[in-house]
């Protein structure tokens, strides 16, 4: 089959919604969208076998030809872009179909959806792409479309800025993947991954080469997947419509940076000191981000810092070489934090745009529905046997406790942080006494089934995840689904876990203590006692350093906002107006007088003047060509 | 030839309808040079001029090419939508002719004279145009601009007759201005300086590169539209050919000229002025609410990785920077464009005090963006293929952190034009904008399909201008000069 048919039709989405869905009713626009993104998934599906042999790499076409350099429109379905492939459009689906409830009534409704197929298929081209050049497309595209949808309500002036600051420090980090992409090509003449990659498992470079392309390539992932010191654009995205953080800000597109180190996985294997580096870039981000989802009350805040800390997490992984942990997190990751965005997307929709959790409360009988699948998904995130993060999770804290004790210390900390905001956040809005003032509890209603339906699809993805890569002590015969699946694309592999079984059973008795710890304590405090989270001129100390993030939004502000801003009014000011202008009109004086005079000369015989000139300039070229 | 009498031809014609002229006449007027070179082909021309040894000589190649359809391609725009209609509309549109005219000459040029001749005269129109329809001090605006570019041609003339009186003495026993002759003197490297110098400045100040820039920010900002389209989107461009064909191909000697014994040659001394402007331009851009202000900042932001490109000698930097000409024209006039089509609508520029078009132009919002975008450089924009071409050859060539400095671009851009794009389209409606002319529209529309058309297939302007490239740099080779 032709790869590009995958491609085409969520931008013929984008083309027919775009431009005629204004016109359209708004259910064909939004069964439209939904549908070009479902046939996608229906046939990446069919090609599972196919694929399984070999990959499929579509026809080339030339991009660019320039001296030796030659990049082309390449697509290739390998084992890996299939997953990521069935994730973007499998979960993609979902939320197109919620999005069509949830974004009923809202005015640029088909503008939506065209903006949604867009990011469908620029995700797709970042996934499918057989080349360097092509992930960049899709890795730029993807962020453009981030941007459209997190200033989707762009009559509110906050929204914008959150859309240029999600795109202007996801361009921080471009920069480091186009200098790592410049430097492949003049390492390895190629951006195509089958001759990069062959030549790099070659070992015939020196290792700075191998550690400088894996660090910028590192840098463009610490843009896209939210990781320190570019992390502060993701928490701000969430001005985004809730199906837009979890398309984009939880199951796909942050996703992306973990894609791309996966599939450089010879470079990073021969870069061990680029995967330190990623290894303790994801740990601080891990816990930072936890540590600040301790003290969130917007419940879209508590889920996006919780999808920095996740994505830190899988950054762990990928800096101990576990590049099918990663991968397998991802998936887990798409299934439940897609679930959760999209619960909290029914809260707010039941509650009528309210996301403080300290005006929820006592939800669980008012939206059932919900209530049962955003606990499937917490459960699932914080670890609860059995379910997909557990094993997810579990996996990834394997590969720490190998690599050493105090970061698998510090992750399995990270872990139970996750459990602890979660389970705050879980208990604030639907357990206890409901308490919003302004909006009556009798108002608040169960989601329609458009919304519910996908949120069970994901539910039982969150609870039956695992299945994706069973670890070895359940069964022996189908264990490690994943890791196998993914094992034919990898030149090195992942790194080898070599740990008795005792120890093994331990680390699973640590993580579901640490679960249960934070279980118990989070219904303590906040189901038993019945405390609220406190009010913001309450808090003190260490609450409220969390509850400001850090300061590290004002930090960035006064280190590089504030001093670009002032070189910027000082260049103009002082530099051009009175140094480089004033030097100019200066010698402008000096013939001032003869200016004068000219004009004087000159005015009102100007039109005649040019005349004059242009008949003259005719005459003489005509003589010259004519005589 | 045709791509010089029929533009003069049509600027008598427009100048003789006077109020009869219509704007679909004037734009018809202005597609014909264009067709007539598509449906014919442009015909060279070699006869003697003033005497034996100047000569009227014009024959396009593959840069020409694409600077000719640079030209016939955005004069048609700029007539459509660039100038408001009004009582000295047919004389707008007659000096828009004979700028074409001119600049199609300067572009065709084989000939020293014949280039420095149609280089003077591509001037004048301009000149009156800024100097007739300029608001604010019009007229001090117009002397700042017409000296400084005037004494840089003069350097030019100087530098051109030096080489002249070195050219080998024919047959006919004269010396020659041909093309060819001059690209064949060869020059010591400090003779070689004092000559590229001369033509330098001309072309550095056309650009403009910094410090040579002082002129441009006051005349795009105060000149009416259509001229500051002219001269951002065309003229500009001259600048950039001459610096190239008529500088570093003419004079590669110059450019191992060492200003700083061991460290520190002319070719650097470039390449620090297109670093410098790229980074001030943006800079000030950032902090502009004047949009037209802006876009001219914008300008001399994007002009300076241009020449920097240019300098690096190496294939894929010379192409990418001949790419990004085309696009930088194409993306200038469509800015230049936004912003005068919202000036015209709320009699003042100030970012300000404007915002929310989008909910009232969807349209005018949508091919905005695009345009935007292209500037930006996204992928699949037209400013992607040439600006990742230039970067790479600038980060490859030698100085690594000038590769890397200039690579801020990409951040600084998106900075200053979302800032742009957010504070006119969207945020709450500060007062509508009357729907678009059919003349305003089309234009918007024919800039936006070029943005996304040359976003997609960027080989077909590559393909114009490669063999030409890459004979220059082999003659620039053989002749001694550097490729490092």
């Amino acid at each position: 089959m032709n790869l590009y048919i995958l491609l085409a039709l969520p931008l013929l989405g984008f083309t027919i919604n775009g431009l005629f869905g204004k016109q359209l009713p708004k259910f064909v626009v939004g069964a439209l969208a939904s549908s070009l993104v479902f046939i996608p998934f229906v046939l990446a599906l069919t090609l599972w076998s196919e694929v399984k042999e070999a990959a499929i790499v579509s026809q080339p076409f030339t991009f660019l030809q320039v001296g030796d350099l030659n990049i082309e429109f390449k697509l290739m379905l390998d084992r890996l872009s299939l997953i990521m492939t069935l994730i973007i459009t499998g979960i993609g689906t979902l939320i197109h179909l919620y999005s069509m409830a949830y974004m009923a009534d809202d005015a640029g409704y088909y503008k939506f959806f065209s903006y949604l197929n867009l990011f469908i298929f620029n995700m797709l081209i970042l996934v499918l792409g057989a080349n360097f050049m092509m992930l960049f497309f899709g890795w730029e595209g993807v962020g453009l479309c981030s941007y459209l949808l997190i200033g989707f309500w762009y009559h509110n002036p906050d929204f914008g800025y959150a859309a240029r600051k999600a795109f202007v420090m996801n361009r921080i980090g471009d920069l480091g993947l186009l200098l790592g992409l410049f430097m492949i090509i003049q390492h390895f003449g190629s951006l195509d991954y089958q001759v990069v990659f062959s030549e790099i498992a070659k070992v015939s470079h020196p290792q700075w080469v191998y550690t400088s392309i894996a660090v910028l390539l590192f840098v463009g992932a610490m843009g896209k997947s939210a990781q320190i010191p570019l992390y502060t654009w993701l928490p701000d995205a969430m001005a985004g419509p809730t199906p837009v953080s979890a398309l984009i800000h939880a199951a796909t597109m942050v996703t992306a940076g973990v894609y791309l180190v996966v599939r450089s996985e010879v470079l990073y294997t021969l870069a061990p000191m680029a995967r330190d580096l990623i290894l303790y870039v994801g740990l601080a981000t891990s816990l930072l981000a936890a540590f600040i989802g301790l003290k969130q009350n917007d419940i879209k805040k508590v889920l996006a810092y919780s999808t920095v800390s996740q994505l830190g997490l899988m950054f762990i992984a990928l800096g101990c070489g576990a590049y099918s942990a990663a991968m397998f997190h991802l998936a887990t990751h798409a299934f439940f934090k897609a679930l959760l965005f999209l619960g909290s997307g029914s809260v707010i929709h039941g509650m009528h745009h309210e996301q403080d959790i300290r005006k929820m409360g006592g939800l669980r009988k008012a939206m059932p529905l919900t209530y049962v699948t955003f606990l499937i998904g917490t459960l699932a995130i914080s670890g609860f046997p059995f379910l997909s993060g557990f094993f997810s999770k579990d996996e990834i804290l394997l590969h720490t406790f190998h690599h050493s004790p105090w970061v698998y210390g510090l992750s399995v900390f990270s872990a139970g942080l996750t459990g602890i905001y979660m389970f705050r956040m879980f208990f604030l809005t639907f357990h206890g006494t409901y308490r919003n003032d302004h909006y009556a509890f009798e108002k608040v209603h169960e989601s329609p089934i458009l919304m519910t339906l996908p949120l069970m699809v994901l539910a039982a993805l969150s609870l039956s995840g695992g299945l994706l890569n069973l670890p070895h002590y359940l069964t022996h015969s189908h264990s490690e689904a994943l890791a196998h699946w993914l094992e034919p694309l990898f030149v090195f592999g992942d790194a080898a876990v070599h740990v008795e079984p005792s120890t093994e059973w331990a680390l699973l008795g640590v993580a579901v203590s640490v679960f249960v710890i934070a279980f118990v304590w989070m219904r303590q405090k906040y189901v038993v006692q019945g405390r609220v989270a406190e009010n913001d001129d309450q808090m003190s100390g260490s609450a409220k350093l969390l509850a400001h993030k850090f300061y590290v939004d004002e930090l960035y502000d006064s280190l590089f906002a504030k001093p670009l801003q002032a070189l910027g009014t000082w260049t103009y000011r002082v530099l051009d107006r009175k140094g480089f202008v004033a030097f100019t009109d200066l010698m402008g004086k000096v013939t001032h007088w003869k200016g004068q005079t000219l004009a004087r000369i000159q005015s009102g015989n100007i039109e005649l003047y040019l005349i004059i000139m242009v008949l003259a300039a005719a005459l003489m070229l005509g003589i010259e060509l004519f005589a | 030839m045709e791509l010089i009498l029929i533009p003069l031809l049509s600027a008598a014609l427009a100048y003789g309808a006077g109020q009869q002229l219509n704007r679909s006449l004037a734009f018809a007027l202005s597609l014909v040079p264009g067709l007539v070179a598509l449906a014919l082909g442009v015909h060279s021309i070699d006869v003697p001029w003033f005497s034996d040894d100047i000569r009227l000589a014009l024959n396009p190649s593959g840069w020409s090419n694409l600077m000719l359809l640079l030209t016939n391609f955005l004069v048609p725009v700029i007539v459509l939508a660039g100038w408001r209609e009004g009582e000295k509309f047919s004389l707008q549109v007659a000096l828009t002719l004979f700028m074409q005219a001119a600049l199609n000459g300067v572009f065709m040029a084989q000939d020293g004279l014949t280039f420095y001749i149609f280089w003077e005269l591509a001037l004048i129109p301009i000149y009156f145009l800024a100097l007739l329809f300029s608001e604010g001090d019009r007229f001090a605006v117009t002397l700042k601009f017409f000296l400084y570019t005037f004494l840089g041609s003069l350097t030019m003339l100087a530098s051109l007759m030096y080489l002249y009186s070195l050219t080998s003495v024919g047959d006919d026993g004269h010396h020659s201005f041909a093309y060819s002759a001059l690209q064949a003197v060869e020059l010591s490297t400090t003779e070689g300086f004092w000559v590229g110098l001369g033509l330098f400045l001309a072309f550095a100040v056309k650009i403009p590169l910094m410090p040579f820039h002082a002129w441009q920010s006051d005349t795009y900002t105060q000149a009416p539209a259509g001229a500051t389209m002219l001269l951002s989107g065309i003229m500009l461009k001259m600048g950039l050919y001459g610096l190239f064909v008529w500088f570093v191909a003419l004079a590669p000697e110059s450019l191992h000229y060492m200003l700083v014994e061991d460290l520190f040659d002319f070719r650097d001394l470039i390449m620090v002025m297109g670093l410098a402007g790229l980074l001030y331009g943006a800079f000030i851009a950032m902090r502009q609410s004047d949009a037209k202000r802006l876009i001219a900042f914008s300008s001399l932001s994007h002009v300076g990785l241009i020449a920097m490109a240019m300098l690096t000698m190496k294939s894929d930097g010379v192409n990418g920077a001949v790419l990004q000409m085309w696009v930088h024209g194409v993306n200038a006039v469509g800015l230049f464009l936004v912003v005068d089509l919202i000036e015209r609508r709320l009699g003042h520029r100030d970012l300000e005090q404007m915002g929310g078009f989008a909910k009232s132009s969807p349209f005018f919002a949508a091919t905005a963006l695009i345009i935007v975008l292209g500037t930006v450089a996204v992928p699949l924009t037209n400013g992607f293929p040439g600006e990742f071409l230039m970067l790479k050859a600038v980060f490859n060539t030698g100085t690594g952190y000038c590769g890397v400095l200039a690579a801020l671009t990409i951040i600084f851009c998106a900075v200053y034009m979302l800032r742009f794009f957010q504070l006119a389209f969207m945020g709450p409606e500060k007062g509508s904008l009357s729907s678009l002319e059919w003349n305003e529209k089309l234009a918007l529309l024919i800039i936006g399909a070029a943005v996304l058309y040359t976003g997609v297939q960027p080989q077909i302007i590559l393909d114009m201008v490669q063999s030409n490239t890459d004979s220059w740099l082999n003659a620039i080779a053989e002749s001694g000069g550097i490729l490092s």
